[in-house]
């Protein structure tokens, strides 16, 4: 059910969760200490690749992990197995990181 | 008086008496029946059973071998909870004069009392927990170094009774049919350090399955229950280390 693969794939993305949220959480703060608008906001963050790369690769990073971590509770609490179990994760990574990656366009791209 | 004019003492002026529900059933399923037996001053869970068995129900079958906590075969859930019974004194496992005896969780019944170990013993293998020889009978006894880490690792965890304590307790195993479980992880992990045991890549290999080691919650329930108060946690701990370091390509604390 939860085989080394997985695991690591887990354990990897959670390692590269961490710096990204204390960013993510870092940057919030320092935005808007000054005061900073909605649309001043996406004028720094439109266009810029640099943060399409820091918020993809967490969007990414949260799809994965979701995924994996919702696995093993629908196995264990619900008993869905086998190609079901396959498929919800898939469908969690993929809903996951639509949704995320959905979101970074529309405030980087 | 000796101890034995004590104990016929004892059973001369036993007047106090014990609740006792023991599920009877098989795999069809089953019920709790009541038991009266008398209480006495020392008295353990399996001997609550066997006088179940010897003096009023001779129908109830029940699993046990040593009396003395060595052979692993008589644990029971005793008010909820897995226990080696013939270690457990009545007194430390009563709830308001109240005792609950069940066949131990997580494994299949064959009737009443006695659990159907095939799984667990399954799973054992499956862990890789079979020895693997490094040397033939006409080869050296190879030497161990009593004091060596790896060594110590192994010594933590080859007092297991096989008594499946630790797999009923563990709420993963109650999840996942596949989870391997603390007892079969906790010897793969010792043949893992064990010196004579030439089969580290085939233990990694079935440690990484998806009934393998990186199921762990780590509630620690295992290590909770163990009667030994061995650690199995830790050595599932170890295995997720050591399968981690492979994963990377390195060879670990091998």
């Amino acid at each position: 059910m939860l085989d080394i693969r997985l695991y690591m794939l887990q354990r990897i993305t959670a390692l590269i969760m961490a710096p990204l949220t204390l960013g993510h959480i870092a940057v919030m703060i320092y935005a808007v200490q000054g005061g900073l608008s909605a649309d001043e906001i996406l004028a720094r963050t439109q266009g810029s690749i640099w943060w399409m790369l820091f918020y993809g690769t967490f969007a990414i990073a949260v799809a994965l992990h979701g995924a994996i971590g919702l696995r093993v509770v629908v196995h264990e609490m619900l008993g869905l197995k086998g190609a079901a179990l396959s498929a919800f994760t898939w469908l969690v990574a993929a809903g996951l990181a639509a949704l995320g990656l959905y979101a970074v366009m529309a405030v980087t791209a | 008086m000796n101890d034995t004019g004590l104990a016929v003492s004892n059973l001369a002026t036993a007047t106090e008496e014990l609740s006792v529900s023991v599920w009877r059933g098989d795999q069809s399923g089953g019920r709790f029946e009541q038991f009266t037996v008398p209480a006495r001053q020392n008295q353990t869970v399996l001997d609550v059973v066997a006088y179940v068995q010897q003096h009023i129900d001779p129908t109830l079958t029940y699993r046990f071998a040593c009396r003395v906590g060595m052979c692993g075969s008589c644990a029971m859930m005793v008010n909820g909870e897995p226990r080696w019974t013939c270690r457990t004194h009545v007194n430390n496992a009563t709830k308001e004069n109240r005792l609950e005896i069940a066949p131990l969780r997580n494994l299949p019944v064959i009737k009443d009392l006695a659990a159907d170990m095939d799984p667990f013993f399954d799973k054992w293998v499956g862990a890789e927990g079979v020895h693997h020889p490094s040397r033939s009978r006409h080869d050296p006894i190879a030497p161990i170094d009593p004091t060596s880490a790896h060594r110590i690792e192994a010594s933590e965890g080859i007092e297991c009774i096989n008594c499946a304590v630790c797999y009923a307790a563990c709420d993963t195993v109650a999840a996942n049919d596949d989870y391997l479980g603390p007892a079969a992880l906790q010897r793969a992990w010792t043949l893992y350090n064990d010196a004579k045991d030439d089969g580290r890549a085939a233990i990694l290999e079935a440690v990484s399955g998806k009934g393998g080691c990186h199921n762990c919650h780590s509630q620690g329930g295992c290590s909770h229950y163990c009667p030994n108060e061995l650690n199995p946690m830790k050595a599932i701990a170890g295995l997720k280390r050591a399968t981690t370091a492979s994963f990377f390509g390195r060879k670990g604390n091998s």
